[in-house]
């Protein structure tokens, strides 16, 4: 479980995150939403500690980061899954070599155990015979299942995803969406993720927490999302002509 | 200015922490030699050769006279080779070609969030990217120059024989003609610290890009420029208090 703690985040003047408290549960996939430039990213990067926050606390499974020494923060993070936006995989090793890569710096294990570890995180987000292919050299979608096999290597308690759906079609994102929730209830993991995407929202949605302008304006889940009346939360969800159809 | 020497100087310090693992380090740096040094053997011999060659004909020209030896066209060219051409003016080259080359692909790392990655696994991003790229060209620069030294006075000999400017036995003379050992300690000492200076400034130029792709290129032309100035005020510096 992570609790957040009344966080704040500013850019020189620019106040980004207002003083924010959520709980995300494990064995839940959690999801934060809001408009682009509502401070989702800003604050994801401050919960995994890319940004450091100006204000309160975050305690992983009752740990507080504020009270954690430089290497117990390094040894945290090897706890921690990311799934970046773009995926980012390191484009001069293969497929393989990018998944085994958290295990040949972070591990004691031979070379053959690495190598078996890999491959079964390939099997298990359904990427056969990819291994010796570059990032180039294969499609978005295959881009973030790889992403999602590194992310899961090193056995996380917790997972992070930024809009890991971005620039996929639907039935791609349907895939992926469907992988980070079996990955989170296979494994109890506390998941967090970051979206804009209404269809996961509804796919995957167990717990919400919508952000608005740095501020958190609404909590629920995926059966209350679209009844509940929150004047902000509707127009972020109704802005598309699709859905304000669908809602007559 | 006073903030980004800050900055510089703490990159420094977590490029030298102690690697994750020292076996992939000792096997990047390797990778890293190879892939600045080897790769700049083309671009340093092709360079040497015809500045060794117009340094010898320029000598030849502006010595033409009968009570200045021949021989003396060789010793002249050595010493413009040894002093400063090998390890100041390929140093300036190698500022351009292998900087650039640093800046764009750490800068680019940064933007595509392959940095982040790294963090977020608990890596030292900075001791992992930079710190192999940087002991490749404190390895390899040396070598480098030591080989520009070679091809440069080669070129001078071809020059100098192919045009009838200086006898082949003249230049050789002059080539060996009071050889002070010390000016190769010299010019190996210079290389070492532009080698340094190449790839740390390079590499901490890159780290700390932020925007897209116009910013990547941005940290490239302002690591090489930061790059060479400090090498020519470096270069100053230890000519003054070596020589």
């Amino acid at each position: 479980m992570i609790e957040v703690k009344q966080i704040t985040k500013s850019f020189g003047d620019h106040l980004v995150l207002h003083p924010i408290d959520a709980t995300f549960s494990s064995g839940c996939v959690n999801l934060t939403i809001g408009a682009s430039g509502s401070g989702k990213t800003v604050f994801l990067k401050s919960i995994v500690g890319l940004y450091d926050i100006d204000g309160g606390d975050i305690e992983y499974d009752g740990r507080s980061i504020m009270q954690m020494t430089n290497r117990q923060k390094i040894a945290l993070r090897q706890e921690m899954g990311m799934i970046f936006q773009g995926a980012a995989l390191f484009d001069s090793l293969t497929v393989e070599e990018n998944v085994r890569f958290p295990l040949d710096m972070l591990t004691d294990m031979t070379l053959e155990e690495r190598t078996e570890r890999a491959n079964f995180c390939l099997r298990r987000v359904k990427l056969t015979n990819a291994n010796h292919l570059l990032p180039s050299e294969i499609s978005g979608g295959m881009q973030k299942r790889v992403a999602i096999a590194r992310a899961i290597a090193l056995n996380p308690r917790y997972l992070f995803c930024d809009e890991p759906n971005s620039g996929l079609d639907p039935r791609t994102s349907v895939v992926i969406d469907e992988l980070i929730m079996e990955i989170t209830k296979e494994y109890g993991i506390t998941t967090i993720v970051n979206t804009h995407d209404m269809n996961s929202v509804i796919g995957i949605g167990e717990h919400i927490i919508f952000i608005d302008k740095g501020v958190k304006a609404w909590e629920g889940s995926k059966d209350t999302i679209l009844t509940d009346g929150c004047p902000e939360l509707d127009s972020f969800i109704y802005a598309s002509e699709l859905m304000k159809r669908l809602r007559k | 200015m006073l903030s980004v020497i800050g900055k510089y100087f703490e990159f420094m310090w977590r490029v030298c922490s102690r690697p994750e693992k020292w076996r992939l380090y000792l096997r990047q740096i390797m990778v890293e030699i190879n892939k600045l040094g080897v790769d700049s053997l083309g671009i340093v011999a092709i360079i040497s050769i015809f500045v060794g060659a117009v340094i010898t004909i320029q000598t030849a020209k502006n010595l033409d006279n009968p009570f200045i030896p021949t021989y003396t066209v060789g010793t002249a060219s050595r010493e413009s080779i040894l002093l400063e051409f090998s390890s100041t003016i390929v140093c300036l080259i190698l500022a351009g070609k292998v900087g650039s080359n640093i800046s764009s692909e750490i800068g680019t790392m940064r933007i595509t969030e392959q940095i982040d990655a790294l963090e977020m696994m608990g890596i030292n991003s900075a001791g992992y990217l930079a710190g192999p790229k940087i002991w490749a060209m404190i390895v390899s620069v040396p070598l480098l120059v030591v080989y520009s030294m070679f091809v440069g006075i080669f070129g001078g000999w071809l020059a100098g024989k192919y045009s009838g400017l200086v006898p082949s036995e003249d230049y050789i003379y002059g080539i060996l003609y009071m050889f002070k050992p010390f000016y190769i300690t010299y010019s190996l000492f210079k290389s070492t610290i532009f080698g340094f200076v190449i790839a740390s400034v390079s590499s901490f130029f890159g780290y700390h890009v932020r925007g897209g792709a116009l910013e990547v290129g941005r940290a490239s032309t302002r690591a090489v420029v930061v790059s060479s100035i400090v090498i020519l005020l470096l270069n100053l510096l230890i000519t003054q208090l070596l020589l």
